[in-house]
């Protein structure tokens, strides 16, 4: 969700961050780094692997932000580290959960991130379209595996009820980039400084989400 | 208001002025890699003698940086960030300055001696590589001084490994080398950040010296073998491999913000790097102590 924030960084350095914001976005840190060194243990080398460098720039991201506020939305890495995310965690939870589509998902992965660096570090014809296609298209299939694949697990009982918090953790990630778009498009559904505001707080519901689901699932 | 309530309120503002100059910040940093040094051994923890071993280290770093700013008052009374220091704005009389910082490091270093002579004598290296070294000699001759600065804030982390393992060995070398490493990815940050009074003040820095493009690059490369060190530290001290991941993100924030300062540089750039470091060197001490 965090690439939509690039075209409005104007905005975003403007907005000063305060203490709750910081606090939510430590606790936040805090829970991603309990993720990345107690959370997995005992997983797969691969889950531990994409899990840790899923919660791992979501550590680093928040770090970033408490130092340099919202104005580190600015940076053109954003949109690198906001599709290594999903894409990070989905990939952990497709090795986990199902096996068939491990490589074809793998792959999807590393095409998908190469795609998103490649169309945003060359010059394209149709600049402004190309490189959003490719990161809905990769977001899109990121986020809606993220949000689906935990819900049906705890639905149909292969997984404990608590794994559809990772679901509802994706599904977050989902609402923040959506109401972001809107803003993109130029039609927000709710103001740009509601957004920043409520932003600490949902990266930080979403990583408890994203732990609480793990942990008791 | 009676003479003792002038007093008292005289005193306390003596006692606020005293402690600016210890650099709290700073000598609180340096005091945790000491702990962390302690700690990192994952022996029995003897309490008193971790207490005692913290105010002496306290005592004896702060000494370091109140003779630091009184001979380099006249320095900092030329650059805007520093003078207001009460050294350098004349707050505090040099005569003060001085004895203080004499009192507190014969304290501090009369201490560590006095638990351990190998301890203290580590504790009395970093006083010495800081004070006479770093600050008397080479501070206003060459901008390499901070290779110097370095050593003497690597001193701490050693010491407190020391005092645990009774000895010098290699894991207590690499945590130094860490910290050796870390210092100019802070002060050279800083050198940047601050050119304009380290020129004013005809103090030689790296980008003074050698370019502001050289100057990153030493950053980029002393962060790489700062994270390099506390990895491999990290892996022989036999932390837990969750703690390994979580030091391998955090020097993979550290490594990414320093490769940012050499190939996309920039003021925002630095002062993340600047603030980045100091909160991933508090964060690696607290995860190499558990």
């Amino acid at each position: 969700m965090f690439q939509q924030l690039n075209c409005w960084n104007k905005h975003s350095a403007a907005m000063k961050m305060t203490s709750i914001d910081r606090l939510l976005l430590l606790l936040m840190g805090v829970l991603a780094g309990y993720q990345v060194a107690v959370g997995i243990n005992g997983l797969g080398t691969v889950p531990i692997t994409t899990y840790t460098i899923g919660f791992g720039a979501l550590l680093v991201a928040g770090l970033l932000i408490i130092i340099l506020g919202f104005e580190v939305l600015d940076s053109p890495i954003v949109v690198i580290v906001s599709t290594v995310i999903p894409l990070s965690i989905s990939l952990g939870l497709v090795w986990e959960h199902l096996a068939s589509y491990r490589t074809p998902y793998l792959l999807f992965t590393i095409i998908g991130f190469l795609a998103v660096i490649f169309t945003r570090s060359i010059p394209i014809k149709n600049r402004v379209r190309v490189p959003t296609i490719i990161i809905a298209v990769v977001h899109g299939i990121a986020g809606m595996t993220i949000f689906l694949l935990p819900s049906i697990l705890a639905a149909n009982g292969t997984m404990k009820p608590a794994f559809a918090l990772v679901g509802l953790g994706g599904a977050m990630i989902g609402l923040g980039g959506l109401l972001l778009s809107f803003l993109k498009a130029g039609k927000p559904i709710v103001p740009r400084e509601t957004i920043l505001k409520i932003l600490p707080g949902l990266l930080m519901l979403m990583t408890a989400c994203f732990v609480a689901g793990f942990k008791l699932g | 208001m009676t003479t003792a309530q002038s007093f008292i309120v005289d005193r306390k503002s003596k006692f606020a002025q005293f402690w600016t100059l210890i650099k709290p910040l700073q000598t609180g940093l340096l005091l945790a890699t000491g702990v962390a040094g302690y700690m990192s051994a994952h022996g029995t923890v003897d309490i008193p003698l971790l207490l005692v071993m913290s105010v002496s280290l306290f005592l004896s770093i702060s000494g370091s940086t109140i003779m630091n700013m009184w001979h380099d008052h006249d320095i900092d009374a030329k650059m805007k960030r520093t003078q207001k220091r009460p050294a350098a704005s004349g707050e505090l009389t040099r005569a003060e300055v001085f004895n203080v910082g004499m009192a507190v490091t014969i304290l501090g270093v009369g201490w560590a001696v006095a638990i351990d002579p190998l301890y203290g004598l580590v504790v009395f290296a970093g006083w010495f590589f800081d004070v006479v070294v770093y600050t008397l000699w080479l501070k206003r001759r060459t901008c390499w001084s901070i290779l110097w600065g370095g050593i003497s804030g690597a001193m701490p982390i050693l010491a407190g490994r020391v005092l645990a393992v009774g000895g010098i060995e290699i894991i207590g070398l690499l945590l130094a080398g860490a910290v050796l490493f870390w210092i100019p990815t802070h002060t050279l940050t800083f050198s940047i950040k601050f050119f304009d009074d380290y020129n004013a003040a005809g103090v030689p820095t790296f980008p003074s010296t050698y370019g502001f493009d050289t100057t990153r690059a030493v950053i980029a490369l002393s962060s790489i073998i700062a994270a390099a060190c506390i990895g491999v530290a990290g892996v022989m001290i036999g932390v837990q491999a969750g703690i390994l991941r979580l030091l391998v993100v955090l020097s993979s924030g550290l490594l990414l913000l320093s490769f940012a300062t050499v190939f996309r540089p920039s003021e925002r750039v630095n002062f993340s790097l600047f603030k980045y470091a100091s909160l991933y060197m508090l964060i690696s001490m607290i995860l190499l102590s558990i």
